[in-house]
């Protein structure tokens, strides 16, 4: 016995599984996570995994939650131990009472495990060896195994794991009788020789509801689906190469034209990052829906074209995927780290609109929303993913489309419209909100051509270096910039129960860490309320909030709290009383350290000064 | 690039296309390029291409980077839609808008600077990748613009106005072009208008990658004993290996052939190109001959112009990704949107 009392809990707890690069583990580890599901058990897995293909550690993280948290939590319970490089790193992470599963099949000194810990040993190598003779079914089949003592120990339903396999490996019978034999290879192992159940245990529930299990990136990709995108162009670059593929996989089922088989999109891997947002560029140029996804670096390489989508007014959309820079950074490790980056990308005068989805409902809702705002505002739109939501399976709500919604082309003169004798200025401020009409090259034989370029012209898009020309077209994009405020999803903002003077701004994928934070501090006696910003610019109740709390905690996923110098920069606050709460070690941000943070922070607030404590 | 426009009244007896456009339809802004540069006879040529041809000038799109070069497009078809994108990456943008809108014309003009320096690697992808484009680099050796510095395609041991010597190795293009596969591969020299404007046209009429290497002397900074590009030099090294026509189910064009026999080639739209060889063993579908013969007059200091090779029967872009032939920028959401049944079933299946 452990000189701890061994964790005992039902539907919450973490287990991690660290493995090799390449091993083959993840689709098991997957499958482990989704039978929780099954069992109506909310999850919230993640992968935490090396910039490297094989070889190196790679962990999965699944936290079963019934209360439905879907933030990192921080601390593991039970460490399924499958890496030898990273054992200690493993065993040393586990809760005191926690749980070590690992392969017993060559003898550990006792020096290798923990006094406070439950150490579970299942002969993996030996039961796989006795039973497959091929190399990879050993390696592949040993994951499976594992996942059947786990559903032993953990006291899962093994028909709901059967019926996952049987989903996967539909059609293919000699693979799915195979994995279920693997399963209960290690289930039955479990039973004869271990104490089953354990103290963690996943009971029946039916807290996931309607819910759908799906990665951020996959939704967006739907999204520009069903928004219309016609053009995509990309380079691969971690961790955003899974919105194109997804996007091609999507295409490929839904976008052939049923008569002729011919596809109603155009996806192009691009040379590199300059050439796929050129061929955005040129495809919005010519009225088409384009779209590049990408990452920091990219961004860095997209800069000039950027640049000229603003000036030279042409939609684009960019989705980036952020990951821990700065430079290569860490490829593989979440951050919120390119918002300066991209809210005033290229050299001049420049603002671009940022649209920050919290999960992959939203990835879906905003990336079909992005083409209609960068037709409507002819600018380039950002869509502000980040891997955490990018590449991780995260719960949440179905996604929904409107039948009857047609899409915003925005301000475009038809060849009726200039045949009607209407005044065509590429940039003339014709309605007062800074968004002039464009027109598509082919449109009239005498009317409406124009010249784009990147150089200073006058409203009726004739070269100009005229000082007075360019400052009415810079102002002119200053209006556009305050049209996007009330263009763009708006801040939610959720009051404490109690009237406060603290309040806290957050985005993003920090939000379900957000959401349970606040419970935590409520715990804790401190009251906050909160405002989730959901795009750059902001909208006018932003400042509304700053001006009606005397705090405002700004939690975010970098280390230099980039909104934060946003929102003073856009609304000339007092940096003051916005207390930068930041997270930047390339894990994602979780509820304990929010909760920390901010509680730490709001107890020094409550020290009572000294004269009054002596008075 | 200018803000003077030419004045619109022209006489009523200038002669008309078969679409009623006179020359002045095909022109754009005057030009602010140097008096006597061969860009502005690549401009001419380019608009007397698009008139025999009778294009309806608003039916191209002209697309540039940044140079002297890429200025050029607001000198011709002043009814076309232009972008003056950013330095070297017309290529791209180019791609992005044919993917757009398969029906217009794609007409790239791009700059040695432009397109052997900074847009190497977009041109040599807009090649491999078959978009059906005429891409003109306007080729000087030089940067005019930042006042004669040598570019990438000047010769190794030609001189700069200032007498210094290039000791860098020349990138040919057209030699490029050609490794790269791309389907019309041709050289001209803007001083010879006769052996150019039928080059374009053909090159407008080829559906894939159609390049145009256009030598077109600086002069202001390249026009000089020791340069390479100078109208004297490239007169005396010029070495045709044919001349064409192009036939659109009209009169030929009236051009100045040299004897020599002659050669049909039907294109995809079926025009014709009346290929009137010189060289009489030089066979224009051969890309290795093409090649090897390119390499062996370079090392002799010729300068090999005409339609060096072609593939009549290429395909395009479009055609290797599958599209549809409605282009993709007029489909709308009832086109494009699977609906919210099919939603339904997404989510489903993510249970």
């Amino acid at each position: 016995m452990p000189d701890k009392k061994p964790i005992s809990s039902v539907n919450d707890f973490v287990v991690r599984f660290a493995n090799v690069n390449g091993s083959g583990s993840a689709s098991a580890n997957e499958m482990f996570a989704r039978a929780i599901l099954r069992h109506g058990v909310p999850v919230s897995p993640r992968n935490i995994f090396p910039s490297n293909i094989q070889g190196l550690p790679t962990w999965y993280e699944v936290r079963v939650t019934e209360d439905g948290h879907l933030g990192a939590r921080g601390g593991v319970d039970m460490m399924v131990a499958m890496n030898p490089q990273t054992w200690d790193k493993d065993v040393a992470g586990i809760e005191p009472g926690g749980y070590l599963f690992y392969d017993s099949t060559k003898p550990m000194p006792s020096t290798k495990f923990r006094d406070d810990i439950t150490v579970i040993g299942v002969p993996l190598t030996a039961i796989t060896n006795s039973t497959y003779t091929d190399p990879r079914q050993r390696q592949l089949f040993k994951n499976i195994i594992y996942l059947g003592a786990l559903s032993a120990l953990l006291d899962m339903d093994p028909k709901l794991i059967e019926q996952l396999i049987g989903e996967q490996y539909k059609g293919k019978e000699k693979l799915l009788s195979s994995n279920v034999h693997a399963l209960h290879l290690g289930r039955d192992w479990a039973l004869q020789n271990l104490k089953c159940p354990i103290g963690l245990r996943v009971k029946k529930s039916d807290k996931v509801g309607d819910r759908i299990f799906i990665e951020g990136n996959s939704a967006a990709a739907l999204g520009a689906v069903y928004g219309g995108a016609t053009v995509c162009a990309w380079y691969p670059i971690t961790p955003s190469s899974s919105v194109a593929e997804a996007f091609t996989a999507h295409c490929k089922k839904y976008r052939h034209d049923p008569d002729t088989g011919k596809a109603k999109y155009a996806i192009v891997q691009g040379e590199d990052e300059l050439a796929s947002i050129g061929i955005v560029i040129g495809a919005s140029w010519n009225g088409a829906r384009a779209f590049t996804a990408t990452s920091g670096p990219g961004i860095s390489l997209m800069t000039e074209f950027i640049g000229l989508s603003y000036f030279a007014e042409i939609p684009a959309v960019i989705m980036n995927i952020q990951r821990a820079g700065p430079s290569t950074g860490m490829p593989t490790r979440t951050q919120q780290c390119d918002i300066i980056a991209c809210a005033y990308a290229s050299h001049g005068d420049t603002k671009h609109v940022l649209l920050f989805p919290e999960d992959p409902a939203e990835a879906f809702e905003f990336a079909a929303a992005s083409f209609d705002l960068a037709e409507r505002l002819q600018t380039t739109i950002f869509l502000m993913l980040d891997l955490d939501i990018g590449m991780n399976h995260r719960l949440c709500r179905p996604l929904k489309w409107d039948d009857a919604r047609q899409y915003d082309r925005g301000k475009v003169m038809t060849a009726e419209m200039l045949e009607e004798g209407r005044d065509f200025g590429r940039y003339l401020d014709v309605d007062g909100d800074g968004i002039p009409y464009r027109t598509y090259p082919g449109t009239h034989p005498t009317k409406g051509s124009y010249f784009t370029r990147g150089t200073s012209r006058d409203r009726y898009a004739r070269y100009s270096e005229e000082g007075p020309v360019y400052a009415d077209n810079m102002q002119r994009l200053v209006r556009k910039f305050e049209t996007a405020q009330d263009l763009v999803p708006r801040p939610l903002q959720a009051n404490a129960e109690r009237p406060t003077k603290y309040g806290v701004i957050y985005f993003g994928s920090t939000s379900p860490a957000m959401d349970e934070a606040i419970g935590l501090l409520e715990a804790r006696g401190h009251q906050l309320d909160r405002l989730r910003i959901r795009a750059f610019p902001f909208h006018s109740s932003v400042a509304s909030f700053l001006a009606e709390h005397d705090f405002v905690y700004v939690v975010e996923q970098n280390r230099d709290s980039q909104l934060r110098q946003l929102i003073v920069n856009e609304n000339g606050i007092d940096p003051v009383r916005l207390v930068p709460i930041v997270h930047y070690d390339g894990s994602p941000i979780t509820a304990r350290f929010i909760a920390k943070a901010i509680g730490d922070h709001q107890d020094h607030l409550k020290v009572t000064p000294l004269r009054k404590a002596v008075s | 690039m200018t803000y003077i426009a030419k004045p619109k009244f022209h006489h009523p007896g200038l002669k008309k296309n078969e679409l009623g456009y006179t020359h002045r339809d095909y022109e754009g802004k005057i030009s602010t390029l140097c008096a006597g540069c061969g860009h502005d006879s690549i401009t001419a040529s380019i608009i007397e291409a698009c008139y025999e041809l009778s294009i309806e000038p608003h039916r191209v799109a002209k697309i540039s980077g940044i140079g002297c070069s890429s200025k050029t497009p607001d000198y011709f078809l002043g009814n076309s839609h232009g972008f003056n994108s950013v330095h070297g990456r017309m290529p791209s943008v180019l791609t992005g808008a044919n993917l757009a809108n398969r029906d217009l014309i794609y007409l790239g003009v791009s700059g040695d600077g432009d397109s052997a320096s900074i847009g190497f690697g977009q041109f040599a992808h807009s090649i491999r990748r078959g978009v059906n484009m005429t891409y003109i680099v306007e080729n000087n050796g030089v940067y005019g613009l930042t006042k004669g510095q040598f570019s990438a395609t000047a010769d190794r041991g030609s001189k700069s106005k200032k007498g210094v010597t290039n000791t860098d190795n020349a990138i040919d293009l057209v030699a490029i072009a050609l490794q790269l596969g791309a389907t019309f591969v041709a050289r001209s020299f803007s001083g010879d208008k006769t052996q150019l404007v039928p080059l374009i046209a053909a090159a407008i009429r080829h559906k894939g990658a159609s390049f145009i290497d256009v030598i077109s002397p600086c002069i202001a900074f390249n026009n000089h004993a020791g340069s390479t590009k100078s109208f004297d030099y490239v007169r005396e090294h010029n070495d045709a290996v044919n001349r064409l026509d192009v036939l659109v189910g009209r009169d030929p064009i009236a051009v100045d052939y040299a004897p020599g026999t002659v050669q049909m080639v039907e294109q995809h739209d079926g025009s014709k190109i009346a290929l009137r060889k010189i060289d009489a063993d030089y066979d224009p579908h051969d890309r290795l001959g093409a090649m090897t013969f390119l390499q062996k007059h370079a090392a002799k200091g010729q300068i090999v112009t005409g339609l060096l090779y072609v593939d009549p029967d290429a395909e395009d872009l479009h055609e290797h990704l599958n599209t549809v032939e409605t282009p993709l920028n007029s489909l709308e959401a009832d086109a494009l949107c699977p609906g919210s049944a099919v939603l339904d079933k997404i989510n489903a299946s993510l249970r």
